[in-house]
Parts: structure tokens; C-alpha cells; sequence
């Protein structure tokens, strides 16, 4: 049975992966899964300066999901070359690094900053942060602005792109082509949805930067729905998430047209998620008599 | 350092212990890596919630692999705890944080000042002060809303406890800080647990009294395992981890050294 997908050149032993700001650097989830055993850590976004994030109270739950607020808080590009890269590159999976920015020079600074380095095997860019006022979500709001940032990127980066877009558009898949037309190697979708909560009997907003990011189960059915749209709008490869906690839901995005799936916020209820996952993804092929994943890749009739 | 997991543990007793404040005891092995100040994520069953609840550990018991862990009802999740009856099992997430130094008591004067549902984690601090008989003196100042003063029969079995109540039904009408005040209490270490306000009172008071603080803050937390950044608190320097002032609650506190923070 064959479960390695193939994205830009760069192959991964299996579809699953960690979804950007929810697994740290690999380092705090090692204590739970084997990084081995993943198909690629992708990394919490990282800048080219430090960067301290929204105030707190940060995170709210709310009904099959939760809301967050963290606004991007890094230690910066040097510490991520220094302390986080070193770590991963003892394990045998892919490494991509997120990677975010205020302006375009920004990104440009850190794309430049991992072009010399081995251990990252792509990188994906989040133009769709909807918790930063700054950058992050201009870019990712307008398909022109996607275009100038992805071709502008693209010029400096030694490793294959990934634009990672935002829910938060009117059309999905006129931010897909944009990134497409630009020369952006892959997609990832989706990003949080906006939202908010309010604490009816104190009368204030939940989280201090009163909307957040809602991840988690409630928003799988507009993730799938929106990497189903850009999968046939595009033929680069999609990276799909938004709601996976475990091999059903992986499945389901694969079958709407994704190559590989990332967990997100599952991973804060089950720390195994995605080793479950990776392990329900080996059961279904193997009661389906599939031989290889990629034959499930936008097979959905 | 254990390795943290995520196991089913089983619930062997609870019950009520004063309005909305529950008492409860789990059978878990990993009470064998419990310290006191460190807390546990428990895990609702109801579906439609996503994160653990971090819960501070009142007491553990090593060779019995138990845990207690008195809370209060809070919301939904808390509310289903309630309910759990002997034998229920329920996924926990532990150990988590770093507790409280208990090192810093040798032959030294401790005071340890406890308000409201940061009482609990406490019980266990005082127990294993106690136990190993390494200060030179425990004194205990513990804080209520009213006469319902959970947990202060079981305090004064290890130390000279003094209460504190808003409504002045028990002991010191008034805040914790305000009864160290009327007893005169000075310490060298004081290990506090409360809500914010309380907390910035006991890191003045220490330095008033020249005492050394650790304080256990409180911050909503998704992860539980320094991953997802939520439950920061404000650092006076440059921490290791995020270079920002941004100290992770989960995994380098819950207890600081008052000194270190902007609170």
C-alpha cells in the first residue's frame, strides 16, 4: 500500500501533517507522537524579529471549536534557525516553515534567511492571519495583492511555496488562481474564520482582541467545501485543513481534492490526533482495497 | 522530567465540599509524578467541546496513585465533571506546569496565602511543607467569600491558618493582605494561589515584608503543553522560550517568582 504524496518535487511518507500554530516547533508535541511517523511538522509562524502577540485572554472555546487571538507571537527567525531547526532535523519527516510578516520586504527577509537551510523542505507563507492588523490578511483578501506577494516570494525562495489562504474572501477560488497565476507551487486552506464571543453577564468580549480565529470541528464543512471549489480551479497541489480529528475527516478532504491534510486544533484535545489519523488513513485503504492514496485524491463523484 | 500523557483515569470518590466547589479523587498513575502547584487538563465527554480544563491538584498520593482536585462549577465543562459518579472514567492530560519550589522553604519562615478557588492547590504545598519539616515556620493565610471556608480544617492540621472573609462572617473581615496585617505576619518565602488582584497584593506585601514570592497565575489556556501560546503572562526580561516578555503559564508556570513578572 502506497501513502506517500507527492507535492512540488518534495515527497512526504503519508498525507498528514501538523497544522501551522498548533503543534509549536515539533518540540512540545514530541513528549506525545513520534515526529517520525508524520508526513511533515509545520511549524507556528515565524518573522524575521521577534514578535509579541495579541493580549491575553487569547483563547476562548465555543461550540465544536474554539476561538484564538495569539497574533502570530514568534521569537523570530534567528531563534527558529538556531533552537527549532536543529531539533527537527533529528527526526525523519518534512519540515515547512510558516512564515509571516507586516510587509512583503518582511516575508522577503525570512524566506531569505532558510534559503541556506537543508532541514526546510518547503515554506508556507500566511498571508491569511486574521488576528494581525498589519500585513498577514491584506495579502490574502485580494486576489491582486496575493499575486504581487506570491511573485514577489517566489523570487526568493529556494524552496517550493505554499500560499495559505484565507476563508475570509468572497471567492475561494479566485484567491487560489491568483496564487496559482503567480507561480505559488501549492495552496493550503483554510485559515481560521473570523468570530466572536461574548460573556452575556460580564458584558465584554471573550478573547481581549474581541474577534479570533475559529478553528476546530464546526468549520470542516466550509473547509471542505472551499478545497473542493479551489481544487477545481487550480491544478496545483492543496494542502487541506480546517476542522480534520482523524482519518474520516482526512479522507473526506482528499476526496475533495486535497493532497494532504493538515490536524489542527484537534491536536489540543488529543495529542495522538495525528498519529490516529495517519493509522484510520492506513485502515480505510487497506478495508477499500486501495493500493495507493493518491488514487483518492479528487475522486468524489 | 516524565513524559506528559493523555490516559483515562478513574474517578473513586466526590462529593460536595461547599457551594459549587467540588471534591474529587481520581486513580491515575501519573499522581506518581505530581508535585505540589501542578495541575491536570480533564477532558469533558461532552462532544461538543474541544479543550481540556486545567484543574490544580489539591492533594496527591504517590503510592496510591491518586490525585484530588477540588473545583468550582465554572461553566459547562466543570458542570459535567459534577455530575461524574464512582467508577466514571475520564480522560486527563497530565502533568502539567511546573509547581511550586518547595526548596526555597529550607529553614526559613513561610507564609502561604490562599483566595478562593486558588485555595486548593495549596492543601497539597502545606502537606508536603509538613512533611518534610524543612521550614523553619508555616503560616497560613487563606481567603473566602463567606463562612464557607472549604478546605480550612484540613490547613490547620499543618500550620498556624488564619482566615480572611468579604463578609467577615469568619476570621478577618476583609482580604487576605488584610489579615496578615492584623496578625502581624511576616515571612521570608510566601507561595501564593488566588485571583489576579490578590496576587499583585501578596507580590507588594513581599516586598514590603522583604519575603521572596512564587505566585501560581491563572490564564485561559488551550494547549496545556506550551504549544499554542495562549496563556501567556508578562515576563520583566526577555525569556528563554519566546524572546517577547511572554512566559507560557502551562509550561514555565503556573508559579513564577513574583520578581520576574509585570503583573
Amino acid at each position: 500500500m502506497n501513502t506517500s504524496v507527492n507535492i512540488a518535487g518534495v515527497e512526504f511518507k503519508n498525507p498528514v501533517m501538523t497544522a501551522s500554530g498548533t503543534f509549536g516547533s515539533g518540540m512540545e508535541y514530541s513528549e506525545f507522537v513520534d515526529l517520525n511517523r508524520l508526513g511533515a511538522v509545520v511549524t507556528k509562524g515565524v518573522a524575521n524579529v521577534p514578535w509579541p502577540g495579541n493580549p491575553t485572554p487569547r483563547v476562548a472555546e465555543v461550540y465544536g471549536g474554539m476561538l484564538n487571538a495569539i497574533g502570530l507571537q514568534n521569537p523570530g527567525i534567528d531563534v527558529m534557525i538556531e533552537r527549532d531547526l536543529p531539533f527537527l532535523k533529528d527526526y525523519d519527516t518534512k519540515v515547512i516553515v510558516n512564515v509571516c510578516g507586516k510587509s512583503t520586504q518582511d516575508y522577503v527577509d525570512v524566506v531569505e534567511r532558510l534559503s541556506d537551510e537543508d532541514s526546510v523542505h518547503m515554506l508556507e507563507i500566511n498571508v491569511s492571519c486574521p488576528n494581525v492588523k498589519e500585513g498577514g490578511i491584506a495579502f490574502g483578501q485580494n486576489p491582486d495583492a496575493l499575486y504581487d506577494i506570491t511573485k514577489e516570494i517566489k523570487k526568493h525562495a529556494k524552496q517550493p511555496i505554499i500560499m495559505k489562504l484565507s476563508p475570509n474572501v468572497t471567492s475561494i477560488s479566485e484567491m487560489a488562481k491568483a496564487a496559482e497565476a503567480a507561480g505559488s507551487d501549492a495552496i493550503s486552506l483554510i485559515n481560521t474564520i473570523t468570530g466572536m464571543k461574548i460573556d452575556i453577564y460580564k458584558k465584554t468580549f471573550a478573547i481581549a482582541n474581541k474577534t479570533g480565529g475559529l478553528s476546530g470541528p464546526a468549520i470542516k464543512p466550509v473547509a471542505v467545501r472551499m478545497v473542493y471549489e479551489a481544487s477545481r480551479a487550480v491544478k496545483i497541489p492543496i494542502i487541506g485543513m480546517g476542522g480534520i480529528c482523524g482519518a474520516e475527516d482526512a479522507i473526506e478532504f482528499m476526496l475533495a481534492g486535497a493532497t494532504a491534510v493538515a490536524v489542527g486544533a484537534m491536536n489540543f484535545h488529543d495529542p495522538y490526533a495525528t498519529i490516529n489519523t495517519i493509522e484510520g488513513i492506513e485502515r480505510y485503504l487497506s478495508e477499500q482495497g486501495i493500493e495507493d492514496i493518491n488514487d483518492i485524491i479528487g475522486a468524489v463523484k | 522530567m516524565p513524559k506528559k500523557k493523555k490516559i483515562a483515569a478513574e474517578v473513586i470518590s466526590q462529593k460536595v465540599l461547599a457551594e459549587g466547589i467540588m471534591d474529587l479523587k481520581l486513580k491515575t498513575v501519573l499522581a506518581e509524578d505530581a508535585n505540589p502547584g501542578q495541575f491536570i487538563g480533564i477532558y469533558p465527554k461532552n462532544k461538543s467541546t474541544l479543550l481540556p480544563r486545567p484543574i490544580s491538584i489539591c492533594e496527591f498520593d504517590k503510592s496510591e496513585q491518586t490525585l484530588r482536585i477540588v473545583y468550582r462549577i465554572a461553566g459547562s465543562g466543570t458542570a459535567e465533571f459534577a455530575l461524574y459518579d464512582d467508577n466514571t472514567m475520564v480522560d486527563i492530560l497530565g502533568i502539567l506546569g511546573n509547581g511550586f519550589p518547595t526548596d526555597k522553604a529550607d529553614a526559613k519562615d513561610v507564609l502561604i496565602i490562599g483566595g478562593g478557588i486558588g485555595v486548593p492547590p495549596l492543601l497539597g504545598l502545606s502537606k508536603e511543607l509538613f512533611d518534610k519539616k524543612a521550614a523553619k515556620s508555616v503560616k497560613m493565610v487563606m481567603g473566602y467569600r463567606n463562612a464557607d471556608t472549604f478546605l480550612a480544617d484540613e490547613f490547620s492540621k499543618y500550620g498556624d491558618l488564619y482566615i480572611a472573609t468579604e463578609d467577615g462572617s469568619v476570621g478577618t473581615k476583609g482580604n487576605v493582605i488584610d489579615a496578615c496585617r492584623e496578625n502581624g505576619i511576616k515571612a521570608d518565602v510566601i507561595y501564593a494561589c488566588g485571583p489576579m488582584p490578590m496576587l499583585r497584593g501578596v507580590a507588594s506585601y513581599a516586598k514590603e515584608i522583604s519575603a521572596k514570592a512564587y505566585i501560581s497565575l491563572e490564564e485561559r489556556m488551550a494547549c496545556g503543553v506550551g504549544a499554542c501560546l495562549g496563556c501567556v503572562c508578562k515576563t520583566k526580561n526577555i525569556d528563554e522560550h519566546s524572546h517577547v516578555n511572554n512566559a507560557r503559564i502551562c509550561t514555565d508556570g503556573p508559579v513564577f517568582d513574583a520578581d520576574d513578572l509585570e503583573i
